[in-house]
């Protein structure tokens, strides 16, 4: 290195801190294509199927009546539907508190080939001020139901 | 009426530092410099109102005055004294006004004591902090008022979100607004050179204190809040990349990457731009964060407020302050003189690829954070988690790491590697080894196999400066310098046992019966109803016991407060030296079994004892600094007042 003239020091430092970070950001962006996790409702995941081993969210309401749980006693399954679509889900877990029947979740995990639905997490309304975003986004009378289950 | 005090207190702090602003922009001129003398005593009585304010504020809440609007909305008169205390803050408008009570208090504290800048970059920095400041006053008096009445007053408090009624998560905010806001500082530092071309090794050593202060704050902030989320949300996670933890990383790493450039720019009077960047970068981080938390765009359980207008406030705040920055910095960074220059195999280029690194990270996590902003604007739903931070930005941090154990031994303008190879013989046969072990023993991942072989080579690296030396005679930076690093190795091997030895296990089990789990025996004694000053619980009483030892009780509970209504899951803790048990109960089935869900997590408690040993290096720098510097000022006070004499 000593033989680049000192006087260009400046310039080089600035070009490889450059090169470092548009590196980072080239790789982030590639990373986000491939990693970000879309989310669904009902609907759109059956019109349009994530790969298999891609890590997606599905939104939308517990079906009454559709809630089970198997002989473990720690797996559960149950029927998110949109009003359109209906996908079962399969979940292994405690539930969080709010997560019950007629009301709305949104689960992490992936579409088995089957059609079924494998949640690794589930997130239900928390609290009065907090909805997941994407709950708060569906249509009124979704919402309307949600409120009314809820309160 | 103190409500009333309070709002009067901020007004007139809000009016003292547009006077600070002013007085402080005009001082700078030829014909303002008789006002040079009023800038400091500004700052000063700005900060104490602020601080007034601030404590009428926790006054209305220890008493639960329903007749003012936030009280009432987020306080209860049935809640521990405690939690009314931290409902003051656990709330957007009381958390806007500690915000500007800090900045306030750092201005006024920066104004009183220092004194090694020349005075025009002085009056320039606190300008630059008033100007900060009175955005903030803005938003609060135009858009946050938290001193609001509400007429008539409500009959009750709507109470405090439980999950924030924890001690741990009490204090977690004023520290973290501590390091967020006392970030300021060296924004206001910045602008101050800027202005007045001043950047050099005296600016670099009057902004260091500061920047390390911050820094240590942020630290325990961030170390405190992941311990938080780790046993309070019952998930067994310590970390999470929730758009609000990337907010306190975010100013996190760009403090880190200051503090190692500051030091160069005090030692060698290298990399003298980047630094004054930096001091811009990492406060505009915590702007982004706290807009990215306050303006409720982003999904979070802290997202406290969703207001559009408040989310429009901040962002033209944002604008105004990052944009004003940075175009003063493109204006006046070419005539930013080039600093001196060194080789690439050196201290200075070990602490250059350092800050390249810790940017990048930087980078990475700001982009994912705001990727699912960027995709919704395209119509698309996504969010951005583990999979995606965690291998990007192991990347960057892994090179980093390999340079962190070469560093501190490398001289400073030039040096070869060949002089320190030695040195960092056992360090590297250590990683070697210990991959080589980990290959053969056990089936890993490629992020846990590369920390836990790396974390014993990196903690005896970052002891190796201390070799060969007068251990009374070392200064107390560098042993700073050697707890934050040894810190890091710590930490690392907390983070990399966590994820590859940790065992789970999920089960329903009657009132008796007893399950394992890693080398436990966990047996369900019973259920019991117990109650809390505000909550009822379901309390279960359990026997665990270590390869056969002598059980020890832990009582998992799952609680229902009443104000507001909700229910959270308290996860009980069993500490050994070599890991964690962890235990959440969940709900019971309909044939009478009860859901657990139980976690051994070998060495995950060295995560933080690694966060709490960087903060306590960053401590034991802070006060070599200060102490050296106290001796220097005292002893050039000593040859003047012999000179003084002598001259007599």
């Amino acid at each position: 290195m000593s033989a680049i003239k000192p006087k260009h020091q400046r310039l080089v430092l600035l070009t490889i801190a450059l090169a470092a970070l548009i590196g980072a950001g080239l790789l982030a962006a590639w990373a986000l294509r491939n990693q970000a996790s879309y989310f669904y409702v009902p609907k759109e995941i059956l019109a349009d199927r994530p790969e298999p081993d891609r890590a997606v969210r599905l939104g939308g309401m517990v079906e009454q009546g559709s809630l089970k749980t198997e002989g473990d006693g720690v797996t559960i399954s149950f029927v998110v539907g949109d009003g359109q679509a209906r996908v079962p889900v399969r979940f292994k877990g405690i539930v969080p508190s709010l997560f019950k029947e007629g009301s709305g979740v949104v689960a992490e995990g992936k579409l088995g080939a089957d059609g079924t639905f494998m949640a690794d997490n589930l997130l239900a309304k928390h609290d009065e001020n907090y909805v997941p975003r994407e709950l708060r986004d569906m249509n009124e009378h979704q919402k309307r139901k949600v409120l009314e289950e809820t309160q | 009426m103190i409500a009333e005090f309070g709002l009067a207190a901020l007004w007139l702090a809000a009016a003292l530092a547009g006077l600070q602003l002013v007085a402080g922009s005009l001082a700078l001129t030829a014909r303002g410099k008789d006002l040079a003398g009023i800038v400091r005593p500004v700052a000063v009585v700005q900060g104490v109102l602020a601080l007034i304010a601030f404590a009428a504020l926790i006054v209305l809440f220890c008493q639960t005055d329903l007749s003012v609007k936030l009280v009432a909305m987020n306080s209860h008169s049935a809640k521990p004294l405690i939690y009314k205390l931290s409902g003051a803050w656990g709330n957007h408008e009381g958390s806007m006004l500690l915000w500007v009570t800090v900045m306030g208090l750092a201005g006024g504290f920066v104004a009183l004591v220092e004194r090694r800048l020349p005075e025009q970059t002085m009056l320039a920095t606190l300008a630059g902090q008033a100007f900060v400041s009175l955005g903030f006053y803005a938003f609060l008096l135009i858009s946050s008022n938290p001193f609001e009445r509400l007429n008539p007053p409500a009959p009750e408090g709507q109470g405090l979100n439980p999950l924030l009624q924890d001690i741990g998560l009490a204090f977690h905010p004023p520290t973290l607004y501590l390091g967020y806001v006392g970030l300021s500082v060296a924004f206001s530092f910045a602008i101050g050179a800027l202005v007045t071309r001043e950047v050099g090794p005296a600016f670099a050593r009057a902004m260091r204190p500061w920047v390390l202060g911050a820094w240590i704050f942020l630290t325990i902030g961030i170390t405190a809040g992941s311990y938080w989320a780790y046993y309070e949300l019952g998930w067994g996670g310590w970390w999470f990349w929730d758009p609000v933890e990337n907010a306190s990383l975010m100013p996190w790493l760009a403090a880190t990457a200051l503090l190692h450039s500051v030091s160069v720019l005090a030692a060698r009077n290298a990399l003298r731009a980047w630094t004054v960047m930096l001091g811009v970068v990492a406060f505009s981080m915590s702007m982004v964060g706290t807009f990215l938390v306050r303006s409720g765009i982003l999904t979070s359980v802290h997202a406290f407020a969703v207001d559009p207008e408040r989310g429009t406030f901040i962002l033209a705040l944002l604008a105004i302050n990052i944009g004003g920055a940075l175009t003063l910095f493109g204006l006046r960074a070419a005539t930013v003189t080039e600093g001196e220059r060194f080789s690439v195999v050196s201290r200075e280029g070990a602490l250059v690829f350092n800050n390249v690194m810790l940017s990048a990270i930087l980078g990475i996590v700001l982009f994912g954070t705001l990727y699912p902003l960027l995709a919704e604007v395209m119509g698309a739903k996504v969010s951005v988690g583990p999979p995606y931070f965690n291998p990007v930005s192991a990347i960057f941090a892994v090179p980093m790491l390999l340079v962190l154990a070469v560093g501190p031994l490398l001289r400073w303008r030039r040096d070869s590697l060949a002089r320190i190879r030695w040195s960092m013989a056992v360090p590297a046969a250590l990683v070697v080894l210990s991959a080589a072990g980990l290959a053969i023993r056990a089936q890993l991942h490629i992020l846990p196999f590369i920390g836990l072989a790396l974390a014993g080579g990196l903690a005896v690296a970052s002891v190796l400066p201390l070799k060969g030396r007068n251990l009374a005679r070392v200064p107390l930076a560098v042993w700073g310098m050697v707890a934050a690093h040894l810190g890091v190795a710590v930490a690392l091997f907390g983070m990399a046992s966590e994820s590859a030895f940790s065992v789970e296990r999920l089960v329903a089990v009657r009132i008796g019966e007893t399950s394992e789990v890693g080398p436990w025996r966990v047996t369900l004694g019973g259920i019991e109803p117990v109650a809390g000053p505000n909550w009822t619980a379901l309390q279960a009483n359990m026997a665990a016991s270590y390869r056969g030892g002598a059980p020890v009780e832990i009582h998992p509970q799952a609680r229902s407060f009443w104000a507001p209504p909700q229910q959270t899951s308290e996860s009980s803790l069993l500490t050994r030296w070599n890991g964690q048990l962890y235990a959440v109960i969940g709900d019971q089935a309909e044939d009478g079994r009860w859901q657990l869900r139980l976690w051994w997590k070998p060495f995950v408690t060295l995560i933080w004892f690694g966060g709490l040993l960087i903060a306590l290096g960053g401590f034991l720098a802070l006060l070599g600094r200060v102490a050296s510097d106290l001796r220097r000022h005292i002893a050039r006070g000593k040859i003047a007042d012999r000179r003084m004499e002598q001259g007599r």
